[in-house]
């Protein structure tokens, strides 16, 4: 078994061994989860890994204890994270929502079958109006360093942050260093409990409930959900992240997020060597959603499109950005694998590039080329 | 109807120690008239600092009635979801080792909610005591039937009482998790007399000193009574704890040191205990 957990290591390793190491790296001392494809080896190399540096990695019984664990965890003052894919994620969505009202730095790691959980991640699935920052890497490489800055962004914010990757997230391999990465400070943990307040007349009470204990001033309900709105119009202002790619001439400009941006950013590059005026927007945070960029890059373009692999969710998001600047056109679709876990025929450069074209040359009417089909059915 | 006097103590009421527990920043709370549970948390609190644990209490609280004392509890507390508590409390003793760590659940909580969370940390031996209010019904929403109502307990939707064909049976869960291997001290006590009262509270103390030598799960059990939620006077409470949720969520320790006792044993034993208090009673009276 190979060591990975001391010092900086740059060798090959697939994605779900790089978001174990990473968390580590970012002082992440605690993991529970649930195996579930494609999620299960991310919980396999927090297994193998957290014990080394004196962590706890806890198999759950269910995605329900694994978040009431993470929850516990995370209310001692420690970093701390779950996961699951979205199906796993949906039994945890009524911790979610109460540990966002608690105001506890939860990571999350969703490495998802598809990019269906897209309202999921940044709606947030459960009860309530809260939000986490959703944070949907490219690559391996991204996804080392924005799992860290996952943690660095829960613990300044006191709210939980979702990391979004997916099947190829999950098992390519390349080649990344992990280290830790310097994000700046964050306020000290002095809500945390570890107990020894009990009997001093200055306990703890960590509630997502808006309440306090008596003595000290009481919150209410009303005023701490009001709170939490302008922290989440805060957190809007202030941690939108994107990536923009030959917008200022563009005529038509496609919008995609995580692994299947990847596919069409060498799409649109392959085609503006050929000197189609093609650009692309890369969320880098679906949520707060980059809907300024989006806007800027639609203003003046004939036809902008959306790519994703599912029936289309983040198209409403840039409709609601693009507010009827341009036509919006969703040129991705549902395409998985025989088993529903992976990913289909459609993620081939191949075929999103013919898929851009099509669009750029005819404009929000064009017709696209069929969805291809699996290769095989797994029954 | 039973008129309780709440302005003055009995005349024949001696006080025998402080009105607060030292963990509690004020002794008001909004519970009703005849609760069960002021007293059952009076055992947990008092019971923490007389083992000298108070600097080193971690709490995950539960959602119910009892959930009102996050406020009044000079203790390290932690709101948990509803059922959630024993997961949470994994997670805090996992990361805080030296604490203790205890749950504060009712049956509506523990038993239905969250009956799977309770299984599998006692299933796992989590250095945790877990403590059950168990009144039988779901007393903040207004008495409702919950896994623990007996059969023929009459709640606000079983209007003709628990009917075992219809609503099936009372899950017994100090008897289920005295089973499970991880569980080390499983006890059931009670509230509805100071005798019982008594008594619980060495249940607690022996669990808290089972956690403090890390020999896995340990629970306690305290049924408590809810005149408001049982839909009769506030003065008849402790009676019809006796006699219904008693009569089958039986007192006594359920398992000492892994070794289980059965429904028989303990019924054998309250039975040997009720004739000794009679026969010292007719004696000359109770000293202790």
């Amino acid at each position: 078994m190979t060591t990975t957990v001391a010092g900086p290591t740059r060798r090959l390793m697939e994605g779900s061994e790089a978001i174990a190491l990473a968390s580590i790296a970012a002082g992440c001392r605690f993991f529970a989860g649930y195996p579930m494809t494609p999620f299960t080896e991310v919980l396999e190399h927090f297994a193998r890994c957290l014990p080394e540096v004196g962590g706890t990695c806890i198999n759950a019984e269910s995605e329900l204890e694994a978040v009431g664990m993470t929850w516990g965890a995370l209310a001692t003052g420690a970093r701390a994270a779950t996961g699951s894919t979205g199906q796993g994620l949906s039994l945890m969505q009524e911790s979610f929502a109460e540990i966002s009202l608690a105001e506890l730095p939860l990571v999350i790691f969703n490495l998802a079958r598809n990019q269906g959980d897209y309202f999921q991640a940044t709606r947030g699935g459960g009860h309530g109006d809260y939000r986490h920052v959703v944070l949907a890497p490219l690559d391996i490489t991204e996804t080392v360093e924005l799992t860290q800055l996952a943690f660095h962004l829960a613990d300044q914010w006191r709210n939980p942050v979702l990391v979004y990757g997916d099947y190829l997230t999950a098992h390519v391999q390349e080649s990344v260093t992990i280290e830790p990465i310097n994000f700046g400070s964050v306020p000290a943990k002095d809500w945390a409990v570890d107990g020894s307040r009990t009997g001093t007349g200055d306990a703890r009470l960590l509630s997502p409930l808006g309440i306090a204990k008596v003595g000290t001033e009481p919150v209410g309900i009303e005023a701490h959900l009001r709170r939490m709105t302008a922290k989440q119009a805060e957190i809007q202002r202030r941690e939108t992240r994107v990536e923009t790619g030959f917008v200022d001439d563009a005529e038509t400009v496609v919008v995609a997020f995580g692994s299947p941006a990847r596919f069409v950013r060498a799409a649109v590059r392959e085609l503006r060597a050929t000197g189609e005026r093609i650009g692309y927007v890369r969320p880098i945070t679906l949520w707060p959603f980059p809907s300024d960029a989006v806007a800027a890059a639609a203003d003046g373009v004939r036809t902008v499109a959306t790519f994703e692999l599912c029936a289309g969710q983040m198209i409403d998001d840039v409709r609601l950005a693009v507010l009827g600047r341009a036509p919006v056109v969703g040129i991705g679709g549902i395409s998985t694998d025989g088993s529903g876990f992976g990913v289909g025929q459609l993620l081939d450069v191949e075929r999103v590039r013919e898929r851009i074209l099509a669009v750029h040359r005819g404009g929000p009417d064009a017709e696209l080329p069929a969805l291809p089909d699996n290769e095989r059915a797994l029954w | 109807m039973v008129t309780i006097d709440t302005e003055h103590p009995p005349s024949n009421a001696r006080q025998v120690g402080a009105l607060k527990p030292d963990l509690l920043i004020t002794g008001e709370h909004h519970l009703c008239p005849g609760c069960g549970e002021p007293l059952a948390l009076r055992c947990l609190l008092d019971t923490i600092t007389e083992l000298e644990l108070t600097a080193q209490t971690i709490g995950v609280m539960g959602i119910g009635c009892y959930t009102a004392f996050s406020m009044t509890l000079d203790v390290d507390l932690v709101q948990a979801l509803h059922g959630r508590a024993p997961s949470v409390a994994t997670g805090v003793k996992r990361m805080r080792p030296d604490a203790t760590v205890f749950t504060l659940q009712g049956d509506g909580d523990m038993v239905n909610e969250g009956l799977q969370e309770v299984l599998h940390t006692a299933a796992r031996g989590e250095a945790v005591t877990c403590v059950l209010l168990n009144n039988g019904v779901f007393g903040e929403t207004g008495g409702h039937m919950t896994a623990t109502t007996v059969l023929g307990q009459r709640t606000k939707n079983t209007l003709e009482g628990r009917d075992a064909a219809y609503h099936g049976y009372p899950i017994l869960i100090g008897d289920l998790l005295a089973r499970l291997e991880g569980a080390t001290y499983v006890a059931r006590g009670s509230v509805h007399n100071a005798g019982a009262v008594a008594r619980t509270k060495k249940m607690v103390r022996r669990a808290l000193e089972c956690q403090e030598r890390r020999e896995g799960f340990s629970f306690v059990e305290i049924l408590t009574m809810c005149p408001t939620g049982w839909f009769i006077p506030t003065g008849e409470g402790p009676g019809y704890l006796h006699d219904t949720l008693g009569e089958v969520h039986v007192m006594g320790e359920l398992k000492v040191d892994g070794r289980i006792r059965t429904t028989e044993e303990l019924h054998a034993e309250n039975v040997a205990r009720q004739r000794d208090v009679e026969a010292r009673l007719a004696a000359g009276g109770l000293d202790d």
